[in-house]
């Protein structure tokens, strides 16, 4: 039972000062995902059915290699910024909390273990 | 947070069928949410059989019309009867709507009438809008100025007021509100459609002088950054508003601050 009145409730903690940022750099990821997923995707395309050989040569091109690293660097971040809007539309909370941080460390580990991969093939070759 | 059945004391029953009014020859059918704080039952779902031959056309003609004529309990909020006063707002045939603007001619098969959806009931279709009025509050909606206050009036330009239109005609029924998702899961700390379409109404007004206060009182991924653009306000407005609009605009202007 508590005798908050409607007006403190809606004001509740205050504006966090946050948001636009969040707000711009999901649409900035966005624009680039557009180019860099076709750029990505027609060696990656070209490269498969031509199995291990074909890849490790296609990734052993630094253009190649840099779209792909550049790829799967701006999709994590991305992935990251997104599905916290999602977890804070559909959670609440100690839940909310958690399933945020953990989405953070996956998007992280995720982005860093794809250019690591990347990186290993192309100075490898 | 996100919700995907009633709470049990929530679930709707069969209600009661109430007789058919002796001698109508055009007949149709109305199914209406009714739920009472009183009887500690569960909310039902009556029928209603009224003579169209002597009813106005709109929905609210049917209703008031049932109250008068078949059971004087079922409980709604209406004023001005010509879509201006914003209290007939329920969900009609699966939209939200004013039930006295919304002809029944619109309407295929039996009429379906409930309150607003996500809302707590007082009664019947009366849903309880303290918190959406008290959001409406918080976005300060009147002229702030610091100036000093003119001898005659605060002057505003031909273009300048053009720019009023399609903002200042909102009636705050809380149609578009209760019809989006994002207000549904976070109403607690999302401000809505109507509230950010008041909002956006003083900010680009010429004479307000608190522009930049108005837009740091939304910087808050809760207040404002929950709209998704899902623009169920848009179509559901009865007074054919564009929220969604109002809503992309101030997010435009929020990014033209740090960018």
């Amino acid at each position: 039972m508590s005798y908050k009145t409607d007006y403190n409730r809606v004001q509740g903690l205050g504006r966090a000062g946050e948001g636009v940022g969040h707000f711009w750099i999901q649409r900035v990821t966005a624009m680039a995902l557009v180019p860099l997923a076709i750029l990505f995707l027609i060696p990656f395309a070209n490269a498969l059915g031509g199995g291990y050989e074909a890849l490790v040569a296609t990734y052993s091109q630094f253009g190649n290699a840099l779209t792909a690293a550049l790829f799967i660097l701006v999709a994590s971040w991305h992935f990251s910024i997104g599905i916290q809007v999602v977890i804070e539309d559909y959670t609440q909370g100690g839940t909310r909390l958690v399933l945020i941080v953990l989405s953070k460390f996956f998007s992280f580990v995720l982005g860093a273990a794809g250019v690591l991969a990347v990186a290993k093939i192309l100075f490898s070759a | 947070m996100v919700q995907l059945t009633l709470p049990k004391n929530s679930k709707i029953r069969t209600g009661k069928t109430w007789p058919k009014p002796e001698g109508a020859k055009t007949l149709r059918t109305f199914r209406i949410y009714r739920w009472s704080p009183d009887d500690g039952e569960n909310p039902r779902v009556d029928t209603y059989f009224v003579d169209m031959d002597s009813c106005g056309p709109m929905v609210l003609d049917a209703l008031i019309k049932i109250k008068n004529e078949i059971d004087p309990t079922l409980t709604f909020r209406r004023s001005c009867r010509e879509g201006i006063c914003g209290s007939c707002a329920m969900n009609i045939d699966g939209t939200n709507t004013l039930a006295c603007i919304f002809g029944m001619d619109e309407i295929k098969g039996d009429v379906k009438i409930y309150p607003l959806p996500h809302m707590p009931v007082v009664k019947d279709l009366v849903p309880d809008l303290t918190h959406f009025y008290a959001q409406h509050e918080s976005i300060m909606p009147w002229l702030e100025t610091k100036s000093n206050t003119p001898a005659k009036e605060w002057r505003q330009s031909i273009e300048d007021r053009e720019k009023l239109d399609g903002l200042y005609e909102c009636v705050m029924c809380a149609c578009c509100s209760t019809s989006c998702p994002s207000y549904w899961w976070n109403g607690d700390r999302y401000l809505g459609p109507a509230a950010l379409l008041h909002a956006y109404r003083w900010i680009i007004d010429s004479r307000d002088e608190a522009t930049g206060e108005r837009l740091d009182g939304l910087h808050d991924p809760f207040k404002l950054y929950r709209c998704h653009t899902i623009m169920n306000c848009t179509s559901t407005c009865p007074k054919h508003l564009n929220p969604a609009k109002a809503i992309a605009e101030i997010k435009k202007m929020m990014v033209e601050r740090v960018v």
